[in-house]
């Protein structure tokens, strides 16, 4: 067993863990945060993101125990307010049919927003398909998707 | 995954004396390759020694043409350092290219290369660079480094610390992605120096793992372009068959992506 | 049309709840004292099971119970079966095999479970089942259907000899032999349909929980149709009784047909509780998912199709091996017959028709519907070989499409169907319009010159949704009736909860279905609430698939709403003492046509339920129930174009254009109704050029992750360009046919004509990946050098 402390959505959370423990199920499990989603086995569908110290990682892909200390935002946490800017327009735009990668998504595409923003970099169609190399939607074609990250990311510069 | 005993070592020292003191220890780095592989339970060590602590192994250095990559520095790191796309802009491109954003935020070059996967990108790069890597122990260069498949030249307890290499005059990389794993089903590093010297370096193609071009090499020393690559006659001896394709297709994406590598 | 009414792009009302990370999906679920289980599964294709030792697992950390396949049939539990009964040609029934929950005597495909084992978490329960030791006699495997058919392969099933099911037929073999012996051109090809995961991202997940006070079980499981969940684990597999079981499906993330069925592991988490007396809770990983999802496709067939010199068909004769797996899943038998031989005459009016379908067992996972059933693989053979077909006649594939286009309805094919309305040439028209397909010469001629190939290609599909009327199924050997249900319950208040038998797993009926009902009464949808996916909620239900939620389970609640319309009427007019005829629903109100008089919605709805001034006679509550059984199915038609171009040095194919012209009859929401048609496209393009389930010639699966099974991504598809132009179903109440297949039944043709057009040969399966494309290339240069 191991002491994790770190930080989530704001609140700090504390929990003695096995060794072995991955930081989604430290937060599906310990924490009860369920909007953060399991969909494979190979680091691969994005289900699991959430954002460490700011940056998208793959909770499936990272232990607990080596997020010690770390600032963790997962997808109940984003919004400061009612909605995140990048949530409404995933509602505004269709980006999401049963839901299950969706909250991924969101975290990726706020993630990618983020970095394209920060650099002065365009976020075109074809980065964003790009930059979503690591999430998988069976439902919408990724159509609605990007349309939902082009207009949330205007939205995320805007305000 | 297995039961295993979680460390976080505090520098390279206390990483070594926590891996020899560990009954079947293993360094994690970014763990983007280990994790999942201990999820299936395909590996079961008793012990994991995190170093992403060891803020000495974490930085890129570009001095000159003269480039030094810390160990634990992530994929992201490398692709978004403007002082490295500057002297050497295909290892930027490179690193931009490996995995997904989420798996460059936490995998690491040091941690690649360890693993030698035949269809990582880190291992062309460095080979085609003539790249050194540093280790605890000594200096190995790219060349004697990779060995073969998932097997490198490193000794039990030796702990890769950094790479370091010459910008070459011109160098350019291009993959084939696997659609489904998005490795490189081939991959292309060419490189060359301002001594004229010309390296060419495969991954994703060999059974034995990434593999020098000879032939390539020859063709675009007396010639760099693309029709030089056109006049070599690559052979699918030696090359991977899958699922995916087979040799011959991989034969043909040698050329294709050397080609591109140029462009 | 009114804002939130039919037509209207309203956003839906489901999604706060997931964007927020508020969605409740099975797995997200926990019970007191949760126990978890792991199964032992079988690494090998084919084998005996000689032996289980369950002793060291049952003495580790946290087991509570390890459980194999003789005691789960020694308490009773019966076989998993096909619900739907297909004879052969001479009459005689389908060979099924034996299929228990968890494997007795042998095992019949690599994922196939043998023992079950309960622990207080869930690692507890995989290293316990790592720790059961089951030994094996290896046996030859098959995977492939035609060698499962060929003289001393390994017999899958005893009571199947030979591996065959089925070999059943359908039209006049002798008339079709006759056209196209007479015909002036004949176009011969082989096909493969490639073999599919279905991979909603949510992977399955079962929590059984038995309650021992009240001898009453629970389960929250991953189901598109709980009640017919419910109605199988008590009626067939003796789990529990109907009315001691409640099955409950909450959010589901994605479906596709995978989540229609039973699967072992329901029936072995609900009989474990009940051993156990803990609530039981399994979630598949992805890789478990890979091995025993139930697969989708897998056909191999050949066709002749015969013109006369006019260009116009005579006749159709396809041969058709169907690879059903390991065991008959719940509707396998139906899939590769009446959801695929009934849609060979595509769009055309074709005389004659015959079709043979022998089903067969081999050594892989089973097989059964998976987004379009049947009607993938119909209209990939149809829309292939019209294409062959145009290009051998030197005719442009459009035209001979539009040639040969059924153009007055109803229209009664040879193969059953009668279709009920359409206008093809319209879809044709739009779609080609919408793709410049004349431009396309000059694209090409520039293409080249940038030394890529360019290749457009068209579909013209035509689909069979809301599979009805149950007389009509069941005369077909269906085991289920395929009407819906629906309950309206008007509330004092006058908000209303619609109770139906669908189930939403992404396809946004809390927002459309009550789009229906604020169109119908004039009230916001915020005041309606659909409620679904709770067997104790719900009477019952047939589920989703098929398409079948907006022609049939929308048909319900419309025909709920009518009586609920009739009852509000005669207490409106009793209370205003007008004639009801005079009466009408609008904006919320029941008025007095052309007068100001009128009752506010709510009024009725508490007079209806204070009962102070009802009509004689009348009971109190405003609440009614329908059960709606379709009188045809639905029609969707439509055409697709694909543009696409091919890299010739890797032949990398790029996707440059999709078009799509659907008749979905009445659309409801056509954002939604976009959405459905945007993911199916991404599945048919992803079948087309990048998915396929491999297994070695031991069985074993090499396509088990993403890292091998290509997965469509962002970057494989393009924005898509979705146009209708409608006629309206005249079977149902609201003229709906049906949305959520078509993408997928549509694409794969469009995608593989445009690539064989691109590259100039047409020899080329799917999935058309690079390598396949590369090879394609290089085998047409070389003939083309020969000759």
């Amino acid at each position: 067993m191991t002491e994790v402390s770190m930080t989530v959505n704001g609140k700090a959370a504390r929990a003695s863990v096995p060794d072995n423990t991955l930081l989604v199920d430290f937060l599906r499990e310990h924490l009860r945060l369920t909007g953060t989603h399991v969909g494979c086995d190979t680091s691969q569908c994005g289900a699991c993101v959430v954002h460490v110290n700011g940056r998208a990682v793959k909770s499936c892909t990272t232990l607990a125990a080596s997020a010690e200390g770390a600032e963790v935002t997962t997808i109940e946490g984003l919004a400061n307010g009612e909605l995140h800017p990048m949530q409404a327009a995933f509602k505004e735009n269709h980006g999401l049919q049963c839901g299950f990668c969706t909250p991924g998504m969101i975290m990726s595409a706020t993630d990618m927003v983020a970095r394209y923003q920060a650099a002065g970099k365009e976020l075109t169609e074809e980065a964003i398909r790009h930059e979503l190399e690591g999430n998988i939607c069976r439902c919408t074609g990724y159509h609605n998707i990007v349309r939902a990250i082009q207009d949330g990311a205007a939205k995320m510069a805007a305000g | 995954m297995y039961d295993v005993t979680y460390h976080r070592a505090t520098s390279v020292d206390d990483a070594v004396a926590r891996l020899s003191a560990a009954s079947e220890g293993q360094l994690l780095a970014g763990g983007q390759t280990l994790l999942p592989t201990m999820k299936h339970r395909l590996a079961a060590p008793s012990d994991l020694i995190d170093l992403r602590g060891i803020a000495d192994l974490v930085g890129v250095r570009v001095s000159g043409r003269s480039v030094t990559i810390g160990a634990m520095t992530t994929h992201a790191a490398v692709a978004g350092n403007a002082e490295l796309a500057k002297v050497c802009p295909a290892i930027v491109k490179l690193a931009g290219g490996i995995g997904d954003p989420a798996v460059r935020h936490q995998g690491t070059i040091g941690g690649s290369i360890a693993n030698n996967d035949p269809a990582a990108d880190y291992p062309a790069g460095l080979m085609a660079l003539g790249a050194t890597i540093h280790t605890n122990r000594r200096e190995i260069a790219a060349d004697d480094f990779f060995t073969g498949l998932f097997s490198t030249a490193l000794d039990e307890g030796e702990i890769v610390t950094a790479v370091s290499f010459d910008a070459p005059e011109t160098c350019g990389y291009a993959k084939f992605p696997n659609p489904a794993s998005r490795y490189a089903m081939t991959g292309v590093f060419v490189a060359k120096g301002g001594d004229g010297v010309v390296r060419v370096a495969v991954t994703g193609a060999g059974s034995d793992g990434v593999f020098r071009h000879e032939g390539l090499e020859q063709a675009l020393s007396k010639d760099w372009s693309s029709a030089a690559v056109d006049g070599v006659s690559v052979s699918a001896d030696g090359l991977m068959s899958d699922i995916h394709c087979d040799a011959a297709y991989r034969a043909n994406l040698i050329k294709a992506m050397a080609k591109r590598a140029l462009a | 049309m009114t804002e939130q009414g039919i037509g209207a792009r309203v956003l839906r009302k489901e999604d706060k709840r997931f964007i927020t990370g508020k969605g409740r999906y099975t797995d997200d679920i926990r019970n007191e004292r949760q126990a978890y289980a792991a199964f032992v599964r079988s690494p090998h294709a084919h084998a005996k099971v000689t032996g289980i030792d369950s002793a060291e697992a049952e003495k580790m950390d946290g087991v509570i119970a390890v459980l194999n396949g003789k005691q789960l049939t020694g308490d009773g539990i019966g076989n998993l079966i096909c619900g739907w009964a297909v004879n052969s040609k001479d009459g005689s029934p389908m060979n099924m095999g034996a299929w228990s929950a968890l494997a007795t005597d042998k095992v019949r495909y690599v994922g196939d479970a043998v023992v079950l084992v309960v622990a207080e978490t869930q690692a507890a329960a995989r290293a316990a089942a790592e720790a059961v030791v089951v030994d094996y006699e290896e046996l030859p495997a098959v995977v492939h259907a035609v060698d499962a058919l060929k003289d001393g392969a390994p017999q899958v099933h005893e009571n199947a000899p030979g591996n065959l099911i089925f070999d059943w037929g359908i039209g006049e073999e002798a008339a079709v032999d006759k056209a196209l012996s007479g015909a002036a051109h004949v176009t011969e090809l082989e096909i493969v349909n490639n073999r599919l995961s279905p991979n909603p991202m949510e992977p399955r997940s079962a929590i059984a929980t038995y309650d021992e006070a009240e001898d009453h079980y629970t389960l929250y499981t991953t189901s598109q149709n709980p009640h017919v969940a419910r109605l199988v684990l008590s009626a067939f597999y003796q789990v529990a009784p109907e009315h001691k079981l409640r099955v409950i499906a909450p959010d589901v993330g994605g479906g596709f047909g995978s989540k229609i069925y039973i699967y072992p592991e329901e029936i072995a988490c609900l009989w474990a509780s009940m051993k156990t007396k803990r609530s039981v809770k399994w979630t598949s990983s992805r890789s478990e998912a890979f091995l025993t999802d139930a697969h989708g496709r897998d056909h191999v067939s050949t066709a002749r199709i015969g013109f006369d010199e006019n260009n116009r068909i005579v006749g159709l004769k396809v041969d058709t091996v169907a690879n059903l797996g390991a065991y008959m899943s719940l509707f396998s038998s139906a899939v590769p017959t009446y959801l695929y031989a009934t849609l060979l005459s595509g769009q055309y009016d074709i005389a004659n028709i015959y079709c043979n379908v022998r089903t067969v067992y081999t050594n892989t996972a089973p097989v059964d519907a998976y987004r379009g059933a049947g009607r993938p693989e119909a209209c990939f053979l149809v829309e292939r070989i019209m294409e062959t077909a145009a290009r051998e006649l030197g005719v442009d594939p459009s035209e001979l499409r539009r040639a040969n286009f059924i153009k007055a309805f109803p229209h009664q094919t040879p193969v059953i169907m009668t279709y009920d309305a359409g206008d093809f040439a319209a879809n044709l028209d739009q779609a080609l319009e919408a793709a410049d397909y004349k431009g396309f010469p000059a694209r090409r001629e520039e293409a080249a010159k940038r030394g890529k190939l360019r290749g457009i290609g068209l579909a013209s599909y035509i689909e069979a949704c809301g599979i009805a009327p149950s007389a009509a199924v069941g005369s077909l050997g269906a085991g289920v009736g395929l009407w819906e249900s629906a309950e309206v319950r008007v509330n004092p208040v006058g908000t209303i909860e619609v109770l139906t038998g669908s189930h939403s797993h992404g396809q946004g009926h809390e927002t459309t279905f009550a789009q229906v009902v604020a169109e119908r009464f004039g009230l916001p949808i915020e005041n309606i609430q659909i409620v679904h996916g709770d067997t104790d909620k719900v009477q019952f239900g047939m589920g989703t698939y098929g398409s079948r939620s907006g022609p049939v389970g929308l048909s319900a609640i419309v025909k709920a709403l009518d009586k609920v319309e009739a009852k509000v009427k005669k207490i409106a007019a009793h209370v205003l003492e007008v004639s009801e005829d005079d009466l009408v629903v609008e904006n919320g109100e029941v008025k007095v046509a052309g007068t100001d008089r009128a009752m506010a919605w709510h009024e009725v709805g508490l007079a209806a339920y204070t009962a102070h001034n009802l009509p004689a006679g009348m009971e109190p509550g405003l609440k009614e129930g329908a059960f709606y059984d379709p009188e045809n199915f639905t029609f969707p038609a439509g055409t697709y174009v694909c543009e696409v171009e091919v890299d010739p040095e890797t032949g990398e194919t790029k996707i440059i254009q999709f078009v799509a012209s659907d008749d979905f009859g009445t659309i409801i929401n056509p954002m939604i109704v976009e959405g459905q048609v945007h993911g199916g496209i991404a599945q048919g393009v992803g079948q087309a050029m990048l998915e396929t389930v491999v297994y070695d010639e031991e069985g074993q699966l090499l396509s088990a992750s993403y890292m091998d099974y290509t997965m469509p991504r962002a970057d494989n598809v393009p924005s898509f360009v979705i146009h209708h132009h409608s006629t309206k179903s005249p079977s149902n109440p609201l003229g709906m046919k049906g949305c959520g297949e078509a993408g997928a039944i549509g694409t794969p043709p469009a995608v593989i004509n445009a690539i064989t057009d691109a590259i100039g040969n047409n020899d080329l399966q799917m999935p058309a990946t690079p390598p396949r494309v590369w090879a394609a290339l290089q085998a047409a240069s070389t003939k083309i050098a020969a000759e």
